[in-house]
């Protein structure tokens, strides 16, 4: 009970930050070799060697808030904001390297503009307990419409 | 209203063109872009796909020339064919999935008429009791699945063309075939496979302005000082940190790298058709061992002295026009589908050389992921001035765009327009888009 209520604070603080755009505070919780990864096949099992949405590790993270941060991000001008909830938190088992699995859905609706987008799927965050804490050692995020066209493109994580 | 102005322009199309600028209503005049489809994208020679997409037969993939839906399909001879994806009877669609397996042969949902892979009638349901004594059946033409005009395949590339006429693919796409012989010619094997996996992207602009930014070596280092700078600033901390930052860094931060003035020094070269090649690349054979290794296999394939030559093609991207973009060292290529005026949708592949190491794939399997993905850290700023182009194109505040860079100082060399030294920023590719443009519209 005490597991699930703390892993879902994590998940809420997570979606917060994005939320809030507090980029640095958002990567901080990853562990150091931590990966966030959007398949662009839902088939795919493994990050490494296949093509996909976001496959970042922190260093890449860091390249994509510089670029958001930069006064010449042309894109990130206009107006635009995100608002996620995230939901359906199952911890499941831990993995090999004892790392505690949790699946979990979430629904992202992003304001550009006057444009409005729906984005939803699922999340699984592979976390590692820490003193005080969790860090994400793998976030993988299946977009239900990870497949179809994308109408402009995404410029953060989801 | 605007379809008077449609009318009114279509009947005086060559006023529309002048060598250094362009009328706006070129890319935001509804009536203009139904002409374009019909003169244009619908009779040259178009990508449809690679044949690796296909591999078994009843394989197929769905595309869009122009506005017709078509299917790419395998038959059970091997052979490509390309099909209006339609059924002859009551016009309906024939595949609705992007792509699958159809079988042994395609059988209509809405009355189950059947096709063989080439498109030829194979069956009616009660088709002697339905239709005796008629002209429907299976030796009228009117009762089979259309074809594509012509299909042809240039080292496993194929193409589709709406018309009976005009040149061969060959002729069509003259010199701009390097961009498929230095693709295909960096494999071991000589030949690529398609990497199952397109990215699709919609710009919220006119089709041309997508072209036109291609071979536009004005607009890195404004457009995406962004990224170039970010990624230079963390390349230099891993470089401090492990000594050795991977490749994909460098291929960001040479937009920052690159300074606005150092463009110049890139060359283009501009082929009839409207086709261009954008000389120079950043960086792509460092001597770092995965290359060492790849050095090898093609050493061992073609000897050293067509290694260096291969290796020595130095190109960024070509431009077919209308609708394809190849990055050859880099094995990836968009195709663009216009889907309306303002509306255009770019289909992204990746292809990995046959023969060659793991590490040559997956280097630019991190290009294609980083710039090509939908969550590009490069693209993003593209389309964001792309949209903004096609707003201001579709006021009242001017009626001209300018493609003045340069203009007046390139070098004629038989039919190829090339760019003059230290003068790689010219707008010369948009002048030539522009011109084969204005031949195609004049119905020549």
């Amino acid at each position: 009970m005490e597991l699930q209520h703390e892993v879902e604070q994590f998940l809420y603080k997570q979606s917060e930050l994005l939320d809030t755009k507090q980029w640095q505070a958002w990567i901080d919780l990853f562990a150091d070799d931590g990966v966030y990864w959007m398949p662009a096949d839902p088939a795919h099992e493994h990050w490494d060697g296949v093509p996909s949405i976001f496959a970042e590790d922190k260093n890449l993270m860091s390249v994509r808030m510089k670029r958001v941060l930069h006064p010449d991000a042309w894109s990130q001008r206009p107006l635009w904001g995100t608002n996620h909830v995230v939901s359906n938190v199952v911890i499941g088992n831990y993995t090999a390297d004892g790392e505690i699995v949790a699946r979990s859905r979430f629904h992202m609706m992003e304001l550009r503009r006057d444009d409005v987008r729906h984005f939803a799927g699922s999340y699984r965050h592979h976390l590692k307990k820490i003193d005080g804490g969790y860090r994400i050692k793998l976030q993988r995020v299946d977009m239900t419409n990870a497949q179809a066209a994308y109408d402009y493109v995404l410029q953060v994580w989801v | 209203m605007q379809q008077k102005r449609a009318t009114d322009l279509s009947a005086s199309l060559s006023d529309l063109v002048q060598p250094d600028r362009v009328r706006r209503e070129v890319y935001t005049d509804p009536g203009i872009f139904e002409l374009e489809m019909q003169r244009i994208h619908e009779r040259v020679w178009i990508y449809c796909g690679h044949d690796s997409q296909v591999p078994k037969s009843g394989d197929y993939y769905t595309l869009q020339i122009g506005r017709q839906p078509m299917v790419m399909v395998r038959g059970a001879d091997g052979a490509v064919n390309v099909l209006y994806n339609r059924c002859p009877h009551r016009g309906n669609m024939m595949v609705g999935d992007r792509h699958g397996n159809s079988g042994e042969f395609f059988r209509c949902s809405y009355h189950a008429w059947t096709f063989h892979h080439d498109g030829r009638l194979r069956n009616i349901p009660m088709m002697e009791s339905g239709y005796a004594g008629t002209p429907y059946g299976r030796d009228n033409p009117d009762c089979s699945m259309r074809r594509a005009a012509r299909v042809e395949n240039y080292r496993g590339f194929v193409f589709a063309s709406l018309a009976k006429d005009g040149p061969t693919l060959k002729e069509f796409l003259g010199e701009s075939r390097v961009a498929f012989d230095d693709m295909c010619d960096r494999a071991p094997q000589g030949a690529v496979e398609v990497v199952p996996n397109c990215f699709r992207v919609i710009q919220r602009s006119n089709w041309k302005i997508f072209l036109e930014n291609q071979l536009d070596a004005l607009h890195p280092s404004v457009t995406h000082q962004s990224t170039g700078r970010a990624a230079h600033e963390v390349e230099k901390d891993i470089e401090k940190k492990t000594g050795h930052a991977p490749l994909s860094y460098h291929m960001l931060s040479a937009f920052a790298t690159v300074t606005i003035d150092k463009w110049d020094n890139f060359q283009t070269l501009n082929y009839p058709h409207g086709h261009c090649v954008l000389t120079g690349y950043m960086g792509l054979r460092p001597k770092d061992p995965d290359t060492l290794a790849y050095e090898k296999t093609l050493v061992d394939a073609y000897g050293q002295k067509r290694m260096e030559e291969i290796l020595g093609v130095n190109i960024h991207h070509v431009l077919i026009y209308p609708g394809l973009s190849v990055q050859s060292p880099l094995q990836q290529l968009r195709a663009v589908r216009p889907l309306g005026v303002d509306r255009t949708l770019t289909e992204i592949w990746h292809f990995r050389l046959k023969g060659a190491p793991e590490a040559i794939y997956r280097r630019s399997l991190a290009y294609y992921n980083l710039v090509n993905s939908p969550a590009t850290l490069v693209n993003a700023d593209d389309l964001e001035n792309f949209w903004k182009c096609h707003q201001g194109l579709s006021s009242d505040g001017g009626d001209w765009v300018s493609f003045a860079r340069h203009f007046g100082r390139d070098i004629q060399k038989n039919d190829v327009t090339e760019t003059a030294p230290n003068c790689g920023t010219s707008e010369a590719p948009m002048r030539n888009q522009m011109k084969a443009w204005a031949r195609y519209m004049a119905g020549r």
